[in-house]
């Protein structure tokens, strides 16, 4: 392993810029004859549009224009979109309602964008946006999923009857019913996944820019993947043909599923652009981003698990309602389906699972991916279910899973997945040894002496990344291919540029991807420039999100890279007047077999231009290589996560005392960035499990609508958390890679909450599992604050109470 | 308009601005420094965090007109200009302590002000607890916790050097 190659700890090559506060994010930039956009937006989750009054805003100070949804239609501007298409069980195809960038006689949720003001400055349009007068008929309107599909309630769309998306189903009914049927136990759970809001800490942005002239349109905007947001906007929404519309995501600021999705407002700035012959620039303010960034998780779900005497599962049943918000987006329907149900197997040999989604429309914010999307939702159930069966049954839960691992690979499950590779028993061992299992009964005991209640979680999890092959997601409904693409570029004078479809918003490509290319052609990483986000750039990319840009996106630059070591070999065999087949390359150097005739790597790459030693009529000049990577399996990483807690049970509070995590990723790029991932993939999922949750009251307005009443984990919320890896190299990429992107966030929320039920005796707790909602199930069960009270009381007698 | 003069970064700066104009406006707007970022608005995240006077404020709470003859301190003049890094950059690099890098410079600056007033030794503890004003979303805090105790360390150390001087 060379110091900047493959497996080695680089420090970030992007950092320079961040640390000394030279990015480039979208509200950096700023272009001549710049105006600004404010939205304005609904008050009412519900109700019908009687008038937009746009009077007293136009003749405000600084005002350039007031548009409203029926000009958007007018100007033929077309809906928004959702990408996959989901079938109901019945055979009928999901009933996806109409989406306007701007709400046109009906708004469904609070911050549902009804108008525009664009204004010389931002302030002048925020006061603007006060006069906008619309006269809403206010709608009764429906807030919880579980409540949407009964009868009576109030009916969102026209084309989706008693709210009702689609009512999909996967697996063999009657086989589990069967296995169900033989079970010797079976344990049940109602779980709700809670709804979260991704809070990138940078805010959404879009300015747009139109130039008359050449007809063309520039967006920059905070996307994760600029080609798809082009092809939407183009071929979907109709704003300008592909060619004429160039999308630039250049620094952006964290995503986490929420700058994959295509939104209004870069819609319409767009479209405000072209009307008033002026760049428009938009920025989300929090308040904003917590209404309309698309939201995640929000699942009710009852599971059931069959198992034999012994603690063998038998089988899986799962209905659950997945709530989508008031319009679909981009992904939304694959989230609960595709990315949730075929996870439920787990690391585990489940004969029989059968799961049944239905999908509803509410008058709130669209959910949609979300880190991990589908798979923290799967993960929870499946290791809640293991973790409380081991209970049931009295088995220790480390050897419960053990007694149900997945053991010998490829390992075909009943809810499509062929996992490809793993050693679930090695990543459990190894936690169980960096956790100190053994330890923990002396670390109860010793806690409860203290007066709280210590508790020990599992959570040996997998995921599908690696997203995807292509036909296999067309097959599932999937609206694009997902393969990747990359074009290697070798300068004269031998310094490359890879230019890459995924897209970096804090992973580190910019490094990692050097590596490679170090790595592969023995040049110096210095050498090496990442060019990723747009698109005038980059012929096409799917982007970066389900942890693919490892495993799809580096695939397409080995594929590249292998392509242009070979012409190289080409121009090394004229060069040093050799066979081509007799030329070695290694380490930057193209040698002869059996002689000591070399040239190195920026010998070939100059002489591929000068082309002055081959015939270019049978050797093309140049060195360039484009290739498009279609994955041949989804990549499956998998690995182990403890958490340890103790609860105060006079205040609730839990404190998280330690964290193991032990992951299989493949094969590792750069350790540094995939620690970095880890712990932040856990903190997200910590935060789901202790702290967050998207609340709206029974009139759908948001209660927790900013970061004062929304819970994101801050740094002593959280603990260190101990890193370490195990490695069964993937066998379907040529790196070997699995991804490590969304494993922590997937992994940790029934970690944590296996270790709370553990610490507290009841199983009857849901996430947020915040100091109250402790504190009531203690209560509830009778294992309050008087267990705490008789503790200390018994203290020097050291009365194990709880053991 | 009201006119507003002080020193940003080591230079004087005078502006007209709307007397409604923040701090973190005038830095990004008027005088194009754009490290300093705003993340939300309601002064919880700490995205925009610089020094005035030698502490560290979040300038999304600060009216530009209050500033007048203050001295303010951004991202981009924390290291002398082509001069090496400051040891809390140097260590946000080292210890991988960023990933978007959208909350860094609110980190960085909140981190060199924790140490005036906290001292060079600083354990965790102490790190989680000061940084209840500064959010981040990536790194679970983990290595940012990290970097400002070894950021602590080299300010130490640089400082003790510049004093054998």
């Amino acid at each position: 392993m060379s110091a900047t190659g493959i497996g080695a700890a680089v420090r970030r090559k992007e950092d320079q810029r961040f640390i000394t506060g030279k990015g480039h994010y979208t509200d950096d930039i700023n272009r001549p004859g710049q105006t600004y956009a404010y939205f304005v937006r609904s008050p009412h989750a519900h109700a019908t549009i009687k008038s937009v009054d746009s009077g007293a805003a136009s003749s405000m100070p600084g005002v350039v224009a007031v548009l409203n949804g029926a000009e958007l239609a007018a100007d033929k501007i077309g809906g928004l979109i959702c990408g996959w298409m989901i079938h109901s069980k019945d055979g009928s195809p999901m009933k996806a309602a109409p989406h306007p960038a701007l709400a046109n006689n009906k708004v469904c949720h609070v911050g549902d964008p009804v108008a525009v003001v664009i204004a010389e400055t931002l302030a002048q349009a925020r006061d603007a946006a006060e006069k906008v007068n619309v006269d809403y008929g206010v709608l009764p309107a429906v807030i919880d999923p579980a409540q949407a599909q009964r009868a009576g309630v109030p009916q969102i769309h026209e084309v989706a009857p008693n709210n009702t998306i689609y009512q999909w189903h996967l697996g063999d009914a009657a086989g589990t019913d069967a296995a169900f049927k033989s079970a010797a136990h079976v344990t049940k759970l109602d779980i709700v996944n809670n709804r979260l809001i991704p809070n990138a800490i940078e805010p959404r942005a879009a300015l747009a820019e139109y130039d008359a002239g050449n007809e063309t349109l520039t967006l920059w905007n905070t996307s994760q993947n600029p080609h798809v947001a082009r092809l939407v906007i183009s071929a979907f929404i109709g704003m300008a043909p592909e060619h004429k519309l160039r999308v630039i995501a250049p620094d952006v600021g964290g995503g986490f599923g929420s700058k994959i999705f295509i939104y209004p407002e870069e819609v319409v700035s767009l479209w405000a652009s072209r009307r008033v012959g002026r760049p428009v620039k938009w920025v989300s303010d929090r308040s904003e981003a917590f209404l309309v960034d698309a939201h995640g998780r929000d699942h009710v779900t009852h599971a059931e698990m069959a198992l034999d005497a012994a603690g063998k599962i038998l089988g899986m049943r799962v209905k659950t309602v997945a709530n989508l918000g008031a319009y679909m987006q981009v992904f939304s329907s694959a989230v609960p389906t595709y990315l949730y149900a075929t996870l439920l197997s787990g690391q585990y040999q489940i004969p029989q699972i059968y799961c049944e989604v239905d999908a509803v429309y509410t008058n709130t914010n669209s959910v949609d991916a979300y880190r991990g999307a589908g798979r923290p939702e799967a993960t929870f159930v499946v290791e809640r279910l293991v973790e409380v069966a081991a209970r049931e049954l009295d088995i220790d839960p480390a050897e419960m899973r053990r007694k149900n691992f997945v053991k010998t690979f490829p390992h075909q499950t009943p809810v499509i997945f062929a996992y490809d590779a793993g050693d679930y028993e090695a990543s459990l061992k190894k936690a169980l040894d960096i956790a100190d299992y053994k330890g923990f009964a002396k670390r109860k005991r010793e806690a409860a002496r203290q007066g709280k209640l210590r508790g020990i979680g599992f959570s040996t999890y997998i995921e599908a990344c690696g997203l995807a092959p292509s036909q296999a997601v067309g097959a599932l409904g999937g609206g694009v291919g997902q393969w990747e693409s990359c074009e290697v570029r070798v300068n004269p004078t031998g310094s490359i540029e890879v230019l890459t479809g995924s897209h970096a918003h804090g992973q580190g490509h910019e490094t990692t991807f050097a590596q490679v290319v170090a790595e592969r052609l023995g040049v110096p990483i210095e050498n090496v420039s990442i060019v990723h986000g747009d698109t005038d750039k980059v012929q096409f990319g799917m982007g970066t999100y389900g942890s693919r840009s490892g495993a799809v996106g580096m695939s397409a630059l080995v594929k590249a890279l292998d392509k242009v070591e070979a012409k190289a070999k080409k121009v090394a065999a004229h060069l040093l007047e050799a066979a081509e087949g007799d030329i070695e390359f290694k380490d930057g150097n193209f040698s002869v077999a059996g002689t000591d005739k070399s040239v190195p790597w920026g010998g070939v790459a100059l002489n591929a231009y000068i082309a002055h030693k081959f015939n270019g009529q049978e050797l093309e000049p140049g060195l360039k290589e484009t290739s498009f990577y279609d994955p041949t399996n989804f990549t499956f990483p998998a690995g182990c996560h403890i958490c340890e807690v103790e609860v105060d049970p006079e205040t609730g509070n839990t404190e998280i005392v330690g964290w193991t995590a032990v992951d299989d990723f493949g094969v590792v790029i750069n350790p540094m960035i995939v620690e970095g991932q880890i712990h932040g993939g856990v903190a997200q999922g910590i935060g789901q499990a202790l702290c967050e949750g998207a609340i709206y009251d029974r009139e759908g307005q948001l209660v927790t609508g900013s970061l004062m009443d929304y819970c994101m984990p801050r740094a002593d919320h959280l603990p260190a958390i101990k890193v370490d890896t195990t490695m069964t190299k993937c066998p379907s990429n040529p790196l070997g890679i699995k991804g490590c992107g969304e494993a922590g966030a997937i992994a940790s929320p029934p970690a944590v909450i296996n270790a709370i039920t553990n610490a507290i005796g009841t199983e009857d707790i849901a996430m947020p599992a915040t100091p109250q909602a402790v504190w009531a199930a203690l209560q509830k069960s009778g294992r309050s604050l008087a267990r705490g009270v008789i503790q200390r009381d018994t203290e020097k007698k050291n009365v194990q109470l709880y053991l | 308009m009201a006119t507003v003069s002080l020193t940003v970064n080591g230079k004087s700066v005078t502006a007209d601005v709307d007397p409604r104009t923040l701090l973190v406006q005038l830095l990004r707007e008027n005088l194009r420094l754009t490290g300093t970022h705003v993340g939300c608005d309601t002064s919880q995240c700490g995205a925009c965090v610089v020094h005035v006077n030698g502490e560290a404020v979040k300038s999304c709470t600060v009216l530009a007109v209050q500033l007048d003859g203050a001295d303010v301190l951004s991202i981009e003049g924390l290291a002398p200009a082509n001069g090496p890094l400051h040891p809390m950059q140097e260590a946000f690099r080292e210890n991988h302590g960023l990933q978007c890098g959208y909350c860094t410079p609110g980190m960085i600056m909140t981190a060199v002000d924790m140490v005036r007033r906290k001292g060079h030794e600083l354990d965790d503890r102490t790190i989680r607890e000061e940084l209840e004003g500064n959010i981040c979303r990536c790194t679970g805090y983990h290595n940012i916790v990290k970097s400002i105790a070894a950021g602590a360390r080299a300010m130490a150390s640089g400082a003790a050097s510049k004093a054998a001087e």
